[in-house]
């Protein structure tokens, strides 16, 4: 469930735990973590920064990460919104993930982006031709078996027959509908949607696909969307988003199209999809809406698009990698934070912190899809959600610790897995999660002990921190280290 | 939704009003039906009659004291006649003049007339026989009206009927015995005129028999009302139409009524349909449309849950020796959530409806307590009763509120009680205590 900005206040909020995230451990201070900073340069929503002055450091939305930031930081006005890139779309400037010993940042932006440049052509032999589609939606409950008629058998009471609206012709109870819980494994990439516990319809949704560039090479496509409970058949805008932007991709990626281009279009057709379902009636209100968030990862280049809140994360196969957030929610208190107007524990213990300040749909201020492309070299998994998993696993070092550890090799386990982790929580909202694993290039030049070693504790002596101090934007990182 | 063979029959639909939304613990659903029913010949103007064509008989009062005035017996005489002028070509119809017992006027000998300008012209000759002398026993009237009707096949059976006095010389249980035995068989508008008959008689009959009810205090306008009384009558195409509600194990029907045109209470007339199914009598339809509002007990569930609370679905009697069919259907839903702002809204129409029904509620007990010389209550009620007529828009109501009650502050329902009020400004408003209004556009 989303909430747009203006709206009540979420009533999940209320319930759903918040944990901050500990950082513990993780680098402070010179910018090695910038957990929230991929497009936008925000922080973790975690602890105080009076408890953990550095932690915020480097995360305070500085757009090349030069400066080390420091507690004054988070008063200075906000550096909200899209760093321009090369072709004007939001090529994120965010330092690299500097996890480990590796002499370079090993996840930097891939800034060429899909401008002139035409870079990143993956090396066709880096990625497994596209494996054959494999979908399987399965329910959580099994079709009761039919009777002599045909008709299905309650699941609440086991007595009466359904009818034709989907009631128990005896005790009354709405039966499980498709959308309650559906998986779908596609060999490279697996989704799973809930609809939790509290709510009694699924309002999320996703699309997966596997496709092939224009050079031959695989590339696979994770989209999950998010209804919002207060607008009209908020279940019906996600699923619409979802597919538009699905197919929008799978139009866009084999004609050659930049994957990072693709998905801002793909963006802009889910919106239009969405818009499209809104009555034509004017002055309707609450016309229907939802957030998007998509994952594409082509040929050692991972491209991620957002609205809303709804997040992805990048999980190292390495969990001695750090983890780290793709993603800047467009929610009230992302934006109270990243202008300085309120510190974060402020922020999201209001009532509002919750509500969405973008979305897709007709009654949107104004869209502003959200891109960057990123180019790891090492393995890892991307978890593309909804806030019904985030909420459980805020931080991506907790969604790291709920990742199974063989996610690249089982995602359709580890998503089931992560909506467990919702479920066992409370299941307060629906969950959705598609998990994207990521296989990076070989690189010739790597050092064999690359990937060990990290180094988390001592960011001065880690060489990605360094490395962090200048923009990487215009690097190819496979040319590096 | 049924689509009859006819092309001019009419098509109904349902629509349900309602926050499904309840939270943690909540069992109460109330719920808006609307339904309407469109395309006839009202609106085509083809005047093609229902199936087995229609029936009418008029009742029209002839005791001692409709000489007293004497236009009251004339202006019964003049309506009359204008009503037979409404009569559609082929409507079968009879009169019957009433006092302490019922004599037929026209046709005569058990039978009923078929309109036509002949029959027209030989009916309206009958009524120049027509005067006053005896009481009133108007079960005597409805008891030949209901013979009448079983001579013929119409499947629309309307009597009109019209009184002057008191129900002076038969026993109320015999009235009320029936009416009970004529609800179903046929419906009926009731009219008093002058101001000596019983608001409670009069409006008793129109609910039972599903007709309408209302003052004609000066007879002058009888012959007005009269006309548009059988005009409404001749509009009805489809007859004995009934919500059939169905409700799932453990659900708790708590009330059904019409809540426009006028409240009616419909709770008590159920007749059992089947497994946890019950039909209310809605009577005959024209083009129109019509609320009813469905209050149901539902179980407790878990949040998240979603159950049917009730199906409302709208029936047509089929003819002997087939099935009823189905007009149109809507569904009553519950959802339990922990979302307060969802569970705790009101849905409009739910709180509009629910305030006309109190509406007319304050006006009884108003001017009942007036009548027992209860000030402070009957300031109250009808305080109350102006807030409500007010803030809904009911502006007919407000309108006879203040002719009987001095309005200081109708937003606050500060009223003071007038020391004289004409009967018929008393009578008006009890009379039409039940009218209602849609709800307010936006």
């Amino acid at each position: 469930m989303a909430e747009p900005a203006g709206g009540r206040p979420r009533a999940t909020a209320v319930g759903a735990p918040y944990r901050p995230d500990p950082e513990t451990g993780e680098p402070g201070g010179s910018g090695g973590y910038a957990e929230a900073g991929a497009a936008r340069g925000g922080r973790s929503f975690a602890a105080s920064a009076s408890e953990h002055p550095g932690a915020h450091a480097g995360n305070a939305g500085d757009a090349g990460g030069r400066e080390h930031a420091d507690g004054e930081d988070r008063d200075r006005p906000a550096v909200v919104p899209q760093p321009g890139g090369a072709s004007g779309y939001g090529v994120a400037a965010a330092p690299g993930w500097g996890s480990t010993a590796a002499a370079a940042p090993t996840l930097v932006e891939d800034s060429a982006g899909w401008s002139a440049d035409g870079d990143p052509v993956p090396d066709p032999g880096a990625a497994p031709p596209p494996q054959p589609p494999q979908a399987a939606a399965a329910g959580r409950y099994d079709p009761p078996a039919p009777q002599g008629d045909g008709a299905k058998t309650c699941v609440a009471c086991r007595a009466g027959r359904v009818d034709t609206d989907g009631y128990c012709e005896h005790c009354g109870h709405a039966q499980p509908r498709e959308r309650d819980h559906l998986e779908e494994e596609l060999g490279s990439v697996a989704a799973v949607s809930d609809r939790g516990l509290r709510h009694h319809r699924n309002e999320d949704s996703f699309a997966v696909a596997a496709t092939a560039l224009s050079d031959g090479s695989a590339a696979t496509v994770a989209i999950v969307c998010d209804g919002v409970s207060s607008a009209s058949r908020p279940d019906d805008a996600s699923a619409a988003a979802a597919a538009a932007a699905n197919e929008a991709l799978l139009e866009a990626l084999p004609r050659g199209a930049h994957p990072q281009e693709a998905m801002h279009e793909a963006i802009l057709a889910a919106a239009a999809a969405v818009n499209a379902l809104a009555p034509e009636v004017s002055g309707a209100q609450n016309a229907p809406a939802c957030t998007l968030v998509g994952a594409v990862v082509s040929g050692g280049l991972l491209t991620i698009g957002w609205v809303g809140d709804s997040r992805a994360y990048w999980i190292p196969d390495d969990r001695a990698a750090l983890p780290r957030r793709l993603t800047e929610d467009d929610s009230w208190a992302a934006q109270m934070v990243a202008a300085g107007l309120m510190g974060e524990a402020e922020a999201y213990a209001d009532v509002r912190a919750h509500a969405i300040t973008g979305w897709l749909g007709a009654d949107a201020y104004e869209l502003e899809p959200h891109t960057a492309s990123f180019k790891p070299d090492h393995d890892g998994v991307v978890v593309v959600c909804t806030d019904g998993l985030w909420n459980y696993a805020e931080s991506a070092r907790d969604m790291a610790q709920v990742l199974p550890e063989d996610a690249a090799a089982r995602p359709l386990h580890s998503a089931q897995v992560l909506v467990g982790h919702a479920l066992d929580g409370g299941g307060h909202d629906n969950v959705t999660v598609a998990v994207v694993p990521f296989t990076a290039p070989p690189n010739p030049d790597s050092d064999p002990g690359s990937g060990s070693g990290p180094n988390p504790a001592d960011p001065a002596r880690n060489p990605g921190a360094d490395a962090q101090a200048e923009p990487q934007a215009e690097a190819d990182p496979r040319t590096q280290a | 939704m049924a689509n009859f063979a006819k092309p001019s029959a009419p098509r109904f639909s349902v629509e349900v009003y309602q926050n499904e939304f309840l939270p943690e613990g909540g069992r109460d659903v109330h719920a808006i039906v609307t339904v309407t029913s469109t395309g006839g010949a009202t609106a085509t103007r083809a005047a093609v009659p229902a199936q087995g064509g229609a029936a009418v008989v008029i009742m029209v009062d002839c005791s001692g004291s409709m000489e007293y005035p004497p236009d009251k017996m004339r202006g019964a005489r003049e309506a009359t006649a204008a009503a037979i002028d409404t009569l559609r070509d082929g409507t079968a119809f009879a009169v019957v003049a009433g006092t302490h017992v019922a004599k037929e006027v026209y046709p005569g000998q058990g039978r009923l007339a078929t309109a036509g300008p002949e029959t027209r012209a030989q009916a309206k000759e009958a009524l120049r026989g027509l005067s006053a002398g005896g009481g009133t026993a108007i079960g005597t009237w409805l008891r030949l009206a209901d013979g009448l009707f079983r001579q013929s096949p119409a499947a629309i059976r309307h009597g009109i009927l019209l009184t002057d006095g008191r129900n002076e010389h038969e026993d109320p249980a015999v009235l009320r015995a029936t009416l009970d035995a004529c609800a179903g068989r046929f419906t009926c508008d009731a009219r008093g005129v002058g101001t000596d008959w019983e608001v409670k008689e009069v409006t008793g009959i129109a609910s039972t028999l599903l007709g309408t009810a209302d003052i004609v205090a000066d007879p002058a306008h009888l012959a007005e009302d009269f006309t548009r009384m059988m005009g409404n009558a001749m509009g009805k195409e489809v007859a004995d139409v009934a919500l059939r509600l169905w409700t799932p194990v453990g659900v708790e029907i708590q009330y059904v009524k019409q809540v426009a045109p006028a409240v009616r209470d419909l709770t008590d007339r159920r007749t059992p349909a089947g497994p946890r199914a019950g039909d209310y009598p809605t009577g005959s339809w024209g083009d129109e449309s019509r609320e009813y509002h469905v209050c149901v007990r539902v179980p407790g569930a878990a949040v998240g849950q979603e159950m049917l609370a009730a199906r409302a679905t709208l029936m047509l009697p089929g003819a002997p020796g087939e099935p009823p069919s189905v007009l149109a259907q809507g569904l009553v839903r519950a959802v339990w959530t922990t979302d307060l702002a969802a569970s705790t809204a009101i849905n409009a129409q739910v709180a509009h409806y629910t305030g006309q029904a109190e509406l007319a509620q304050a006006i009884q007990q108003g001017l009942e307590a007036r009548k027992l010389g209860d000030v402070d209550g009957a300031t109250a009620k009808l305080g109350r009763a102006v807030q409500l007529a007010s803030a809904s828009g009911n502006a007919d109501t407000a309108k006879l509120l203040a002719k009987v009650v001095d309005v200081v502050d109708a937003a606050a329902g500060t009223v003071r009680l007038k020391a004289k009020v004409a009967d018929a400004d008393e009578m008006t408003l009890e009379t039409r205590s039940t009218q209602t209004v849609r709800v307010k556009k936006t």
